[in-house]
């Protein structure tokens, strides 16, 4: 009885840091006019200046499932209360759960894997982490949560850019880099960003992970970042700014956690992909934060996707391929400590013979 | 039962009583369905209920400002909790009554009623109890409560949340409520009608019950999908369940309840079963599917009577009058019909 995935309600996960800013982006969207209607799922009441009858709150109260998966967490309340949010069918377009400042992203993205209900009725649209870009350095340093929040996001917005100089939002956006180079990020001041660019941004459509290049990234381009600060220093000049904020971009490699993407253009073999795709994510699943990947598999002609959390695993057939496209398969993870030789040869092991 | 059902096979032509049924357009999608005296009650997923006599006429009374979450009858009057935090009673005549108002305007996600009157709602990890003239006692449990079931004798409640089931007697504020452990997230609970085992469906596809006179456990587990509906057959003797392809019905007659026992699997469909239904009075059921098929099924052989035919919209409402005269159903767009027997 799962509903098309057009028809199920969108889900935006936001995330950030203690003090990051997620609150003021928050307001921004129930308070703007644009014609949506949002219910939002909070951690703190209070917060929100706006009454709202779509306003719920919640108790992140994680639970472990009896499925003998270890790192298998769901968020209770949320299947809860997305249960009742569906009574309200039509009364919405869209769901924004808010975690808090300490909060793991996992249990939340994983209770839209696990859990056959919400399932049915809604999708992750994407997790967006709000960065604060004077502080960020320092948590990714002493603070893990802020590490797999950023690990974890499909749009970081890079708050406060305000408060730094240049170079200092070069070093902090390198070190975003260094983690999850698959990010959109988007550099804002009091989180003025598009809406349009944060929510219901179809950013699990996976599209973006065959577009974006991680080499091309670290050479020093970024093609991310054409609407930040116009507002502010009139920038319009794209290619001049590059030089001069880029030119010298540094790049991280962060000690603990990393991304690895392979790509072939050589067909996968499916009966050798999945089983090793699922042995993979048993044993190593633990490390692997995020899991996403756009498949050609042999005699196949439709895409194949999927995207993981830890050890969950969701996959289908998307669509057909275009008969302009590149018939090409792409795999990333992003991880601790990720056992990269291995997972190279391993994926190499699955190109049909 | 361990493994997943198998209950593949022909489907012999069924005899029908579709012809009999008295359709009824509700014009919302429904989530639950009872009779208030002589009037079957559909409960809509928000704001109304929609009152149906004997003259087939539809009565929506509006009961709540927003989504329906949570409901209950003892037969005499239908209680609801809301997404605006109100809990409301409302009798067959459709007068209504506010019973509670939280207090911060929380969700009432769960309601139950005592055959003497008494009421229990919670909101979040706070349950709440109140006998006829007594005051509500509330008890905060570790996590948010799942569900509520009052104990067929005294004034006992079961208060079913992560990890297990706490037993409360509201009026012994003194005593420690006793507490039923199981790992997991527990979401419905239920007692048998004789009071002697307790059975909870969890987040998991399973059931987990214990034998109250030793806290004995019970894990019933094998369904594809989650268990959302329960009903105790005639007399108590088993426990028919939702979420498989067929209608699950564990053993309780002996005094170790299904321990050890298979389930009886009865009226498969190429669908899921999404409600069941007892009959009050017979080794009767009925099932509703995820197609929109409904059936009556008799206990002992299996014997099945088609009384709505599929049309691909799940069943989410079926309810026995007292007397088990006249089954109401519905579905989740709001076709209900009444079959009187």
């Amino acid at each position: 009885m799962s509903a098309p995935a057009s028809e199920k309600i969108p889900v935006t996960v936001l995330t950030g840091y203690l003090g990051a800013g997620k609150t003021t982006l928050l307001n921004r969207i129930l308070s703007e006019q644009h014609g949506k209607k949002y219910a939002v799922i909070v951690n703190e009441f209070g917060e929100i200046g706006i009454d709202n009858d779509l306003v719920i709150g919640a108790d992140e109260e994680v639970f472990e499932m009896n499925n003998g998966c270890i790192c298998c967490t769901v968020r209770g309340d949320l299947v809860r209360i997305l249960d009742g949010l569906m009574k309200r069918k039509g009364k919405f377009d869209a769901i924004i759960v808010e975690t808090t400042g300490l909060a793991d992203p996992a249990p939340v993205a994983q209770t839209f894997f696990v859990d056959e209900d919400v399932q049915n009725n809604a999708r992750l649209d994407a997790v967006v982490t709000v960065a604060d870009a004077k502080w960020l350095s320092d948590r990714l340093k002493d603070a893990p949560e802020a590490k797999n929040q950023i690990a974890f996001a499909d749009v970081i917005v890079l708050n406060k850019t305000d408060l730094v100089s240049k170079p200092e939002l070069a070093e902090v956006e390198a070190r975003i880099r260094g983690i999850n180079p698959y990010a959109k990020v988007h550099r804002t001041e009091r989180c003025q960003v598009k809406l349009e660019d944060v929510l219901e941004r179809g950013a699990f459509d996976l599209d973006r992970i065959l577009e974006i290049e991680p080499e091309f990234l670290e050479a020093g381009d970024d093609h991310d970042h054409h609407h930040h600060d116009h507002d502010h220093h009139h920038h319009h000049g794209h290619d001049h700014h590059h030089d001069h904020a880029h030119g010298g971009l540094k790049h991280y490699h962060d000690e603990e956690m990393q991304s690895i993407s392979i790509r072939t253009s050589k067909p996968l073999d499916p009966d050798k992909f999945m089983p090793w795709l699922q042995a993979l994510v048993q044993r190593d699943g633990q490390k692997i934060l995020r899991s996403k990947g756009i498949l050609a598999f042999k005699d196949d002609d439709d895409r194949y996707v999927f995207q993981g959390v830890h050890m969950m695993l969701e996959g289908d057939h998307q669509r057909k391929w275009k008969d302009d496209e590149k018939r090409e398969s792409r795999i990333v993870f992003i991880g601790r400590e990720l056992p990269e030789q291995a997972i190279r040869e391993g994926f190499e092991s699955c190109i049909a013979s | 039962m361990s493994t997943g059902f198998d209950s593949t096979g022909p489907q012999a032509s069924v005899a029908s009583v579709t012809d009999r049924v008295r359709r009824i357009e509700i014009g919302a999608p429904v989530a639950a369905a009872c009779f208030l005296g002589d009037k079957a009650a559909f409960v809509c997923a928000e704001e109304s209920v929609a009152l149906v006599g004997a003259d087939n006429v539809v009565t929506k009374v509006d009961v709540n400002g927003g989504g329906i979450l949570c409901s209950a009858s003892d037969g005499k009057r239908l209680v609801l909790g809301g997404d605006d935090g109100r809990l409301v009673a409302l009798d067959s005549k459709g007068r209504t009554q506010v019973l509670a108002t939280d207090a911060k305007r929380r969700w009432i996600d769960n309601v139950a009623l005592h055959s003497d009157g008494s009421v229990a709602w919670s909101s979040g990890k706070t349950a709440f109890a109140q006998q006829p003239k007594g005051e509500a006692r509330s008890l905060d449990v570790p996590s948010t409560v799942g569900g509520l079931a009052f104990a067929p004798k005294g004034f006992r409640l079961a208060v079913a949340h992560y990890n297990g089931v706490t037993m409360w007697f509201p009026n012994m504020a003194a005593s420690k409520p006793e507490f039923l452990e199981w790992k997991g997230s527990h979401l419905g609970v239920n007692f048998s009608p004789d009071g002697r085992f307790i059975v909870t469906t969890m987040h998991e596809s399973a059931l987990h019950g214990w034998r109250l006179a030793d806290n004995k456990h019970m894990r019933m587990s094998g369904y594809p999908s989650r268990v959302r509906s329960m009903s105790w057959t005639v007399g108590g003797k088993g426990l028919a369940t939702s979420g498989a392809d067929c209608v699950i019905v564990w053993p309780f007659a002996s005094k170790d309840g299904p321990m050890g026992k298979e389930p009886g699997m009865l009226a498969p469909l190429p669908g899921k079963v999404t409600a069941v239904a007892c009959h009050p009075k017979s080794d009767i059921l009925a099932a509703g599917y995820s197609n929109g098929t409904v059936m009556l099924v008799r206990l002992n052989d299996g014997a099945e009577i088609l009384a709505r035919a599929k049309d691909d919209v799940a069943v989410s409402a079926l309810a026995w009058d007292a007397k088990g005269a006249t089954l109401a159903f519905a579905t989740e767009q709001g076709a209900a019909g009444l079959l009187t027997l």
